[in-house]
């Protein structure tokens, strides 16, 4: 493996997708706003690609750049959100205010936190003819209950939604 | 890369706390979680690729099965909010503040 070249595409994609989110925050329209976070997925299925871990990177195409954004979309063309308002949604000055001592706080805990050192990777994580195999064999095994699990929340989370959505008998 | 990986992945998640606490558009805060939730994400990815096995991965699909479980029901909350106030805006909503 060329390492010049993994590590400037794995910089490359990291500060695209960074500069993808600080633009998608960014935003008025809520369309242009989607659109920059579908930007920013794209950048992680990457680097997902790029830290073996394949399957998941594809997973991450299909379902959050394919499927939930696209139900984002939906909802504000449904919505007729398009347009950005003339007055900004921005916070006043207390939401600001406490969004930037956040911000703050976190940069300080990485600063810190940056002090530990991690060993270099060495070698390739399985080999990369079978990158499913890894994944499904605990998920099949170790992880079957909660697997399952997942399959209920997922049938009363669509339950929920209809029944939410659903306009009610007394609505106009 | 592992230390890389964080750092992106902490970066990401900032803004996306950043975004929740500054912005009143509901389905732009939405977003904001989501974003929220793939830094968490690449986390999970770096630290199985310094493990050295795919458990972490396998976390991976659940958190993305339950942001779309999460993703249905609030846009559904969102829609019927709609109804109600002909707007997502947050200043509208404030039957619960004290």
């Amino acid at each position: 493996m060329n390492t010049l070249l993994y590590t400037f595409h794995f910089y490359l994609f990291g500060l695209i997708s960074i500069a993808s989110a600080v633009a998608f925050v960014t935003r008025k329209s809520p369309v242009a706003a989607a659109l920059w976070l579908v930007n920013t997925m794209f950048c992680l299925s990457a680097l997902y690609v790029m830290l073996d871990a394949q399957f998941i990177g594809a997973v991450q195409v299909l379902v959050y750049a394919g499927a939930i954004m696209v139900v984002f979309l939906f909802v504000v063309m449904l919505l007729n959100l398009g347009q950005a308002s003339d007055v900004t949604d921005m916070r006043g000055l207390g939401g600001r205010l406490t969004a930037g001592l956040v911000g703050l706080a976190m940069l300080a805990e990485l600063f810190a936190l940056s002090r530990i050192k991690f060993p270099r990777l060495t070698g390739a994580m399985g080999d990369h003819a079978n990158v499913v195999n890894p994944i499904s064999a605990p998920l099949f095994h170790e992880y079957l209950l909660p697997f399952e699990v997942t399959s209920v929340v997922l049938l009363v989370a669509v339950v929920g939604a209809v029944v939410l959505a659903k306009r009610g008998p007394g609505a106009s | 890369m592992i230390a890389e990986a964080l750092f992106f992945s902490a970066v990401l998640f900032t803004i996306g706390v950043v975004g929740v606490l500054t912005r009143r558009n509901a389905i732009i805060i939405f977003m904001c979680v989501e974003l929220m939730l793939n830094a968490v994400n690449l986390s999970f990815i770096a630290l199985s690729r310094l493990h050295g096995s795919a458990n972490g991965q396998v976390f991976v699909l659940f958190v993305m099965t339950i942001a779309a479980a999460e993703a249905a029901v609030g846009l559904a909350i969102i829609i019927s909010i709609f109804r109600h106030h002909k707007s997502v805006d947050l200043r509208n909503i404030n039957l619960l503040k004290g």
